[in-house]
């Protein structure tokens, strides 16, 4: 049964940081351990990227199945230690200035703090922890003998999916969903917004700012301090 | 002006009352961003403005005066220490109304205090707008008010708007003996010194308002700004007569008791229009035939504009207000004073009720100042603002009827009033009674997060701010029987308010006569500029 308990949920990319997953996927491919192993990494993803913009274009879950075939092979050990230097290097320095704010703002008004996002959990993890969040929605990549498959765990958490993720979230830890808070830049992300009582736009993308204008959906900015 | 032709014609010459009569020429109405023209049945009777008081010929050399004469304390001079902190207070650019021509008269104020404070060796000042829970100024705003010298030399770090969601940015000095917390700007409470420099438009503001209201945050405005205060004030532009004063001076007169606080108080004279658009300062009997011509060009080029547009052509119209009176000291003689000169211009005296009130709400209002006079807007004009322009008996009866002209469209500034679309579209649909939207959902939106974030980082009013504006009309809702929207594009949102609607303004008469019959008594408030009433008998 729902709670009156409530949640605040965001996006990441765009959102709360500039980066989108692609920069995390770029800074794994810079780094593989050997010159040769980066040269390779990094012309195959320099190689690929129209095919992800065709499959993002078409499709985001499309794309995220395409996108995470490329960390198959890489050590579990390899990627969660390079996560630290991600979020040191990549993520940190790219978190919006208003985006601490935004985050205190809502624990004051009391709501749990959750973020929700298509990348793989172990990228993301640290910047979740950096800015005090108390749960993490993410996809998880699977992983046989330390090894990445490739796969991600499904659902795959993106478009609609994030609604469910979060809906199931509020039953299992008893919020109230109508009373919850949802945050995101993009108009891929409009059913995790249309999901909860309180839905805002942040930063927003064309088609999203057109739907929350179009909904009075409040528009805010977190690239301001 | 025509010479007058008999006695009556002379005596309306000269009175703030005129009477309609056959021949009377229409009378010009605002309805938002357009400008009505409209014959009202004969008998009514038109309250007019007085005329624009003399303004003071020197006003730096006023304000040196106030300040090295000021009321119940030491010169200003005199309070200074070197190596004392001192923090600026300025009232923000909710008014004047229309904002007025430049310079400022807080820029002028600042002139003549921040070269003192340098030269008696105090240079810990900051300069702090008391937006209260109004939306932030943008820089530009900022700039315009102070001018660019100081705005270059204070701003950002030494000149910025008070932040009432600031964790950190307010203190509790304490409790008034009726329970009421006392929170400041911690900045302010902080401070050795405590400047406020006010401009008053009309007698609601300044006084202890100042500091009670514009330096604290949401716990310190619920104090006073409640339905139950509203309906015990008659009216709060009658501070003697206001419960929201009266808990408000409970409030300032603890702050005086605990910080050092000197007022610097302005007024302005009622001098809104001139150039190409005096002619809203006259009575439409002394229209001579250019002013009938610019009328007609104007209300035809505002017929082919879209409503952005038109709002565009009034905003870029700053006002010519003079500056009538300059006064300092301590917080209570130096109101009075301000309050004896603010009266002088305003007030009007009648000695009737009317049936039926009608006057035109015009594009701006305190709170959208650079943005839309959104539905919630016009609704604090009509049975706020507007209705509580008496001292004594309202201008209508009780049970009477109020007909104002607005398009009532259903448009929003996303911008500064987010909060507003929730209350208008989700909450007054559920209901209208004040004290249940106070009780069930004010907190709830004072406290959204979102609402915050808007107000501290961008524009947006404060989340409980649209509730304030709702409780600001309901002594003018208790008071009146019938509200009637003439003019109103849509029929919803008049009827979201719980008022009527109406196409024109004849038709709403004839909906009003329905009610008090042909022989009801009908009275036009004339704005612009403002006039209010006074009925003390």
């Amino acid at each position: 049964m729902a709670g009156t308990e409530r949640a605040a949920f965001f996006d990441v990319d765009g959102t709360l940081v500039r980066t989108n997953i692609v920069h995390a996927f770029a800074f794994y491919a810079m780094n593989q351990g050997s010159i040769l192993g980066t040269a390779w990494q990094t012309a195959r993803t320099v190689l690929s990227v129209p095919l992800f913009a065709a499959a993002d274009r078409m499709n985001r879950k499309l794309f995220n199945e395409v996108f995470y075939r490329y960390y198959a092979g890489q050590s579990e050990d390899r990627l969660e230690t390079l996560a630290g230097e991600l979020f040191e290097d990549v993520l940190r320095p790219a978190i919006f200035p208003g985006t601490p704010r935004l985050i205190e703002e809502t624990r004051r008004a009391g709501c749990r703090v959750v973020l929700v996002t298509g990348a793989l959990d172990f990228t993301v993890r640290r910047l979740a922890e950096h800015l005090g969040a108390d749960d993490l929605i993410a996809n998880r990549m699977r992983f046989v003998q330390g090894v990445a498959t490739g796969r991600v765990v499904p659902p795959i958490i993106e478009g609609a999916h994030k609604a469910l993720a979060m809906r199931d979230y509020c039953v299992r830890e008893g919020l109230a969903l109508e009373k919850s808070f949802a945050y995101s830049d993009s108009f891929s992300d409009y059913p995790m917004l249309a999901v909860v009582g309180h839905p805002a736009a942040v930063n927003p993308d064309v088609r999203l700012a057109r739907v929350a204008r179009a909904y009075e959906w409040p528009i805010l900015r977190t690239t301001e301090a | 002006m025509r010479d007058p032709k008999s006695l009556a014609r002379f005596y309306e010459t000269t009175e703030q009352i005129v009477t309609i009569d056959k021949d009377s020429p229409p009378r010009v109405l605002f309805s938002g961003e357009d400008l009505l023209l409209e014959d009202l049945p004969v008998g009514t009777r038109v309250i007019y403005p007085k005329p624009p008081l003399e303004g003071l010929p020197n006003v730096k050399a006023a304000i040196r005066s106030a300040i090295n004469r000021p009321e119940g304390c030491d010169p200003l001079h005199a309070l200074l220490k070197p190596g004392m902190r001192v923090t600026v207070a300025i009232d923000d650019i909710s008014l004047p109304l229309p904002p007025m021509r430049t310079p400022d008269v807080r820029q002028q104020v600042l002139e003549v205090i921040l070269p003192l404070l340098e030269e008696s060796g105090v240079e810990d000042v900051h300069l702090v707008i008391a937006i209260a829970l109004h939306r932030r100024m943008t820089e530009a705003e900022m700039r315009r008010m102070v001018g660019d010298r100081i705005f270059d030399a204070y701003y950002p770090d030494r000149y910025y708007n008070h932040d009432a969601e600031d964790p950190d940015g307010c203190v509790v000095l304490g409790t008034t003996a009726h329970g009421e917390k006392v929170i400041v700007n911690r900045r302010a409470a902080e401070s050795d010194l405590l400047i406020y420099v006010n401009l008053n438009l009309v007698p609601m503001d300044g006084g202890h308002k100042s500091v009670a209201t514009g330096l604290t945050n949401y716990e310190g405005v619920k104090a006073h700004h409640t339905p139950h205060h509203i309906r015990k004030s008659h009216s709060y532009m009658d501070p003697e007569r206001s419960e929201m004063h009266r808990s408000v001076d409970r409030i300032g007169r603890y702050v005086d008791e605990h910080l050092q606080v000197f007022h610097i108080e302005t007024t302005i004279n009622n001098r809104m229009f001139d150039g190409p658009l005096e002619f809203l300062m006259k009575r439409e009997e002394d229209y001579t035939e250019l002013d009938r011509l610019k009328l007609a060009g104007m209300r035809a080029t505002l017929k082919r504009l879209p409503p952005a547009a038109k709002r565009k052509l009034f905003q870029a119209v700053p006002a010519p207000y003079d500056v009538i009176a300059v006064h300092a000291g301590m917080t209570e003689p130096t109101h009075a004073k301000i309050l004896e000169k603010s009266w002088a211009q305003y007030a009007v005296d009648v000695d009737f009720q009317a049936d039926v009130l009608i006057y035109g709400i015009p594009y701006v209002s305190p709170y959208n100042v650079n943005s839309i006079l959104n539905p919630l807007l016009v609704q604090v004009m009509a049975c706020g603002y507007f209705f509580n322009f008496y001292r004594g008996k309202p201008l209508v009866k009780k049970g009477g009827t109020l007909i104002v002209t607005h398009p009532c469209s259903d448009a929003f500034d996303p911008e500064h009033h987010p909060s507003y679309i929730e209350f208008f579209h989700r909450l007054l649909p559920e209901t209208r009674d004040a004290q249940v939207l106070e009780a069930r959902y004010e907190r709830e939106l004072a406290e959204n997060p979102t609402y915050v974030h808007m107000y501290r980082t961008g524009h947006a009013y404060h989340g409980a701010h649209p509730f304030f504006m709702w409780y600001w009309g309901e002594n003018g809702r208790q008071h009146v029987g019938k509200v009637i929207a003439a003019g109103a594009d849509n029929a919803h949102v008049p009827r979201m308010m719980g008022w009527d609607h109406a196409e024109t303004l004849s038709e709403a008469i004839d909906m009003a006569r329905a009610i008090h019959g042909r022989s009801a008594s009908i009275a036009l408030l004339h704005h612009p500029p403002i006039v209010m009433t006074q009925n003390l008998g």
